[in-house]
This record gives C-alpha cells, sequence and structure tokens, in this order.
C-alpha cells in the first residue's frame, strides 16, 4: 500500500544574506508517522519548520501541505489548511497577557464557534492531558517554570485536535521523568489520534520512544532518512558520531530495556 | 459505536462528559462497540477529564467598596512615588560613583544616545520652535495693534520664548520622543531577562543602561532646547515683518536693547532638571516592566505621562522661585 504523503518538500532553498541554509532540500512526511529531524545546531531544523509552516519564504523549491501549496495559496484555502496543523515552538512563544487557559482558548476563539463553556472544558482538557496541574490554568507565562512553558505550549498545539503537529525540541529543558511522559504522551496521540508529527529533537531517547523514521538535516539538506538501525549503518562522520556516541548507546539500552 | 468513522478528543470530551452526566443521573450509559484506537482515545481523554472548578460565588459589593479602592490606589501610587525616589536615589549614587571613578563611563553607549535622543531630534525640535514664534508673533501682533504699541511684540515673543515656551516644549518632545524610547528599550530587555543576565555577569545595569541615557539627556536638552529658542526667534520675526512691519534690523535693535539675558538664562537653567526627570521616569519605568507584553505597553505611557507631568510642576515650581527671587 503506498502510503500519503502529507508534507512534501522539494528543492528547498533557504538563505540569510550570504548564508546558505538549505540547498536542494528533498523530505516527504507520510501521514500517520512521527519523524524526528535530528542534525547539528545551527543545521537549520528550525528554519526548515518555519518554511514548511509558511513563516520563512524560502528562496526556491517547494512545500506541499495535505496537496496545498503553502506559498501560493490563497489565504481561504490556508486558512484550511493552518485549522489541520498544531505548532510549537522552540522557546514556546506563549502570548504574555494571556493565562494559559486563555493561551489554549485563543485558536479555538478564533478559528471555531465553540461557546465559552466548552471552550473552556476543553482548554482543560487538553491542559490536562500534557500534564499541567489544575492550578496553572490561570497563571501567565512569566509565573511558570520552563518546562511548564513547554507543556503550555504544547496544549495550544493541540487545541484545534491537529492532524500535523510540529513540535520544536519539546523535551529540551524537561527533567527526564517529565521528558518520557512527554514521549508516551506523544505516541499516544500518534497511535490514538493518527497524528503525524514533525519532530524536532536533539534528544536521543525522544528519538528511540518516539519515532518511527529519522531525518538527518546536514550539509544543508536531508542526508539520510531511516529507522534508527538504519541509520546506525550509515557511513557518514556526523551520522556515526551521532547514533554511536557514549549518550547513543546508553539510550539505545533504555530503549530495549 | 462502531459507525464512527473518526474521533478527536473534543468528540472524546463530548461522550465522557454525557457520560458522567447520565450516571450522576442514575441513568445507565453504556459506550459499545469501540474501534481499538478509539478505546486508546478515550483512555487517554478520561485520563485527563478535568474536575469542573467550583463555581465561584461573586460577592456583591458593598457601600464601602468604592471608598477601599480610593484608598488602595492612594496608597498605590504613594509606594510608586517612593519607589521612584529610591530608584533615583540608586541613580545619583552611581553618579556619585562614576565621579570618583570616570572612567567607569562607557562613551560608545553615551554617544550613541545623544545621537539617538538629542542630534535625531533637531529638526523636529526647530520646526517646532519656528512655528510656535510665528503663532506667539501672530497672536500678539493682532492684541497690541489695538493699542498701538506693536513694536512690544519682540518682548512678548522673546520673554515667552526664551524664558518658558521653547525649553518646557522642547522637554514635552523629548519626553515623548526619548522618555518612551527609554521605557521601551529597558522593558524589552527586562522582559527576556536581559537585566537578570547583565546582573549575574556582575554588569550594573543602571552604570550600563540609565547612566548613559541620563548624561546624554543632561548634555543635549540644554541644546536642544537652546535651537528651539533660536527657531522660535527667527519664526517671531519673520512673522512680525510679515504682519507688522519689523524689519529683521528693528527686530535685533528691540531685542537687544528690551529683554535681559536673564530670561535665555533661566530658560537653560531649567533643562538640565528636565532632563533628569524625563531620564530616570524612563528609566524606571522600563525597570518596573513585569513579564508580559501588556505591561511594556502600560508602563511606556505612564513614562510619558508621568515625566511630561512633572517636568510642567518643576517649571511651575521654578516660576515661583525665580519670582521670589525677583528675577
Ligand atoms: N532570521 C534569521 N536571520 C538570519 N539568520 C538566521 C535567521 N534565523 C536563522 N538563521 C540562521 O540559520 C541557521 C539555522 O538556524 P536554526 O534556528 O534553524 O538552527 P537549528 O538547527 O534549529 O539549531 P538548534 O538546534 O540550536 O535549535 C543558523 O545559522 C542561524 O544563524
Ligand atoms: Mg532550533
Amino acid at each position: 500500500m503506498a502510503r500519503e504523503v502529507v508534507i512534501e518538500v522539494r528543492g528547498l532553498k533557504n538563505q540569510f544574506g550570504p548564508n546558505v541554509i538549505h540547498e536542494d532540500l528533498d523530505l516527504d512526511i507520510y501521514r500517520g508517522e512521527v519523524l524526528g529531524i535530528v542534525g547539528g545546531s545551527g543545521t537549520g531544523k528550525s528554519v526548515l519548520l518555519r518554511s514548511i509552516v509558511g513563516l520563512q519564504a524560502p528562496r526556491a523549491g517547494s512545500v506541499r501541505v495535505f496537496g496545498v501549496d503553502v506559498r501560493q495559496a490563497p489565504r481561504a484555502e490556508m486558512a484550511r489548511v493552518e485549522n489541520r496543523w498544531g505548532v510549537m515552538f522552540q522557546d514556546g512563544a506563549l502570548f504574555s497577557s494571556l493565562t494559559v487557559r486563555e493561551n489554549v482558548e485563543a485558536p479555538m476563539r478564533e478559528r471555531t464557534d465553540l461557546d465559552p463553556e466548552t471552550r473552556r472544558a476543553l482548554a482543560d482538557l487538553k491542559i490536562a492531558m500534557v500534564g499541567l496541574p489544575p492550578k496553572a490554568r490561570t497563571l501567565f507565562p512569566s509565573e511558570l517554570s520552563g518546562g511548564m512553558r513547554k507543556r503550555a505550549g504544547l496544549a495550544r498545539a493541540l487545541a484545534l485536535d491537529p492532524e500535523i503537529l510540529f513540535l520544536d525540541e519539546p523535551t529540551a529543558g524537561l527533567d527526564p521523568i517529565g521528558a518520557s511522559e512527554f514521549d508516551a504522551l506523544i505516541r499516544n496521540l500518534q497511535t490514538s489520534l493518527g497524528l503525524t508529527v514533525f519532530l524536532v529533537t536533539h534528544d536521543l531517547d525522544t528519538l528511540h520512544a518516539t519515532c518511527d523514521r529519522i531525518a538527518v538535516l546536514a550539509e544543508r539538506k536531508v542526508l539520510v532518512t531511516g529507522t534508527i538501525r538504519e541509520l546506525m549503518e550509515v557511513d557518514h562522520p556526523w551520522v556515526r558520531d551521532y547514533f554511536h556516541g557514549p549518550r547513543a548507546h546508553a539510550a539505545l539500552l533504555a530503549a530495549e530495556g | 459505536m462502531g459507525a464512527v468513522e473518526a474521533l478527536d478528543t473534543a468528540g472524546a470530551w463530548a461522550i465522557l462528559s454525557a457520560q458522567k452526566r447520565a450516571e450522576a443521573g442514575g441513568r445507565p450509559f453504556e459506550i459499545v462497540n469501540l474501534s481499538e484506537a478509539h478505546r486508546h482515545l478515550l483512555a487517554t481523554v478520561a485520563n485527563a477529564m478535568p474536575e469542573p472548578e467550583p463555581r465561584r460565588r461573586t460577592i456583591p459589593g458593598r457601600p464601602g467598596d468604592g471608598l477601599a479602592q480610593l484608598g488602595q490606589e492612594v496608597a498605590g501610587g504613594l509606594r510608586g512615588s517612593l519607589d521612584s525616589m529610591a530608584f533615583f536615589g540608586q541613580v545619583v549614587a552611581h553618579l556619585g560613583g562614576l565621579l570618583i571613578h570616570p572612567r567607569r563611563l562607557r562613551l560608545t553607549p553615551l554617544v550613541h544616545h545623544m545621537q539617538e535622543a538629542g542630534w535625531n531630534a533637531v529638526p523636529i525640535v526647530t520646526l517646532m520652535g519656528f512655528l510656535i514664534g510665528i503663532v506667539l508673533a501672530f497672536q500678539g501682533s493682532t492684541q497690541l495693534k489695538a493699542f498701538g504699541a506693536e513694536v512690544y511684540v519682540v518682548d512678548l515673543v522673546a520673554i515667552s520664548i526664551l524664558r518658558e515656551l521653547g525649553i518646557l516644549l522642547t522637554a514635552i518632545i523629548v519626553a515623548g520622543r526619548s522618555g518612551s524610547a527609554f521605557t521601551a528599550a529597558i522593558g524589552s530587555m527586562k522582559m527576556r531577562e536581559e537585566i537578570d543576565a547583565m546582573r549575574v555577569l556582575g554588569l550594573d545595569p543602571i552604570d550600563r543602561l540609565v547612566l548613559p541615557r541620563l548624561i546624554a539627556l543632561v548634555i543635549l536638552l540644554p541644546v536642544l532646547g537652546f535651537i528651539a529658542s533660536m527657531a522660535g526667534l527667527v519664526g517671531g520675526a519673520l512673522m512680525a515683518w510679515i504682519d507688522l512691519g519689523i524689519t529683521p534690523g528693528m527686530f535685533r535693535t528691540q531685542l537687544l536693547a528690551d529683554t535681559d539675558v536673564n530670561h535665555a538664562i533661566i530658560g537653560l537653567v531649567k533643562a538640565p532638571f528636565f532632563a533628569v526627570i524625563i531620564a530616570v521616569i524612563g528609566c524606571h519605568q522600563g525597570m518596573q516592566v513585569s513579564g508580559n507584553a501588556e505591561s511594556l505597553g502600560s508602563h511606556t505611557s505612564r513614562s510619558v505621562v508621568q515625566a511630561i507631568f512633572l517636568v510642567i510642576v518643576v517649571d511651575a515650581l521654578f516660576s515661583v522661585f525665580f519670582a521670589v527671587w525677583g528675577l
């Protein structure tokens, strides 16, 4: 069975001044998979995410999500696509003048016509699902810890029950227990909702625990994609160091119990 | 449930809430024919179902509430001004430190702020002064014509601009231009924890952020005020020439004969005080910004309002002071 491609990136080029970040980058993401994106700091993982969701106009190339070209689609069509994805930014990007609950309600308020009671209950549900305590609902982002801010960011990304979830380093800054809960949550949502997840991470445990497939970003493009097992065989200095370093072994042992 | 094709968390929540309500009412409720994925989802959502919050009763207003609120506001205002005084004290202490170790002053930011707050304000301040001069001469001449005392329009323009308006209006423009910029710049640094970062790195935020701005304004506000006053005189002379036929030469003679240089000095003496008010309030409000964007906006507007208000109050005090001294 040919799997449905939900995100298709072709020939992407990104450049800031003379600094070329991506060149001729191709990537396919299939429905229902968790795709991990790894790469050294500054290889353009966040920039890739931003270009897929249309926040960053690439110099060249095309990005199609659900078959819609995000660069050329008319507004109305784009809005329909935007309803079907949720984005969690690297630093949370919560609205600083709204409480956590209001942050989660914000996309619902904008994009649905739910009545306030339901909206509130659903927001509280999302807040509980990401593992935030009830008292966090009425706190402002500046009153949260870094890890709590991440969770609140995820709750907001989940607000509209998206089909694709973009996560930029969701487990960075979480305690190990919190991080494994986060992994379990993502896996759980993926199985129960059939979510497609675009997951940027440096966390090898997260890669082992959640990802079906991993794409390695290096040398301005997607160097290889494959399962962890496949990537461990790849003969490229960075990939080898990454998947065979001391941390990688510890994570592998942990994953295999 | 066998016929359900797609289920999201909102749907699962609706089903589970219905179940809860049914069970609370004693009616039977059974979910059957669940597919594996949907069972999974229901379990996830059931785990996270938020407890409905106890509704908070709103307490009806009581007669004393207004008074209590007034009291709180007054107390808050007093605390705010005490805070400002404390901040002012800190700034003065740092200035004192600077006098002992003058090399602690960073020249680059000082020059940068002199350029930003001073040089870049020259066009607007000049234009403002020029227009005020024109307006004063025009209004003055229509009134003075009635008495045949047209020539005193020179005194009117010169004294009011040199002594009061030139410097006061310059201070108001600078408060709007630079006071707000100080608050916004320092406030957004505060929001992004840059100020905390400076503290732990051993960089003193007052030395690094406040003093350069303060010193730049203290140096340049008198200059700006002087430029505005001169532009005002030019505007006044122009209008007097057009409207009353007083040639620039006559204007100059009358100006030198009748107007004491004290007026100009009194005007300029006030400038550094206004500069201190604007810079200290601007920076202090910036430091008060808390974590959210809303507070950045409200502190910026408060900074401008307070600075303009205090500038006018201090100007009034100066007038009384000089009047008592007979200057
Ligand atoms: N707005 C911008 N202007 C100029 N350069 C930028 C901009 N955004 C990103 N860059 C550059 O693009 C490169 C990739 O940045 P990006 O944030 O995507 O890195 P990353 O792979 O996400 O790294 P990390 O793992 O540290 O988050 C960096 O070299 C950065 O300097
Ligand atoms: Mg990044």
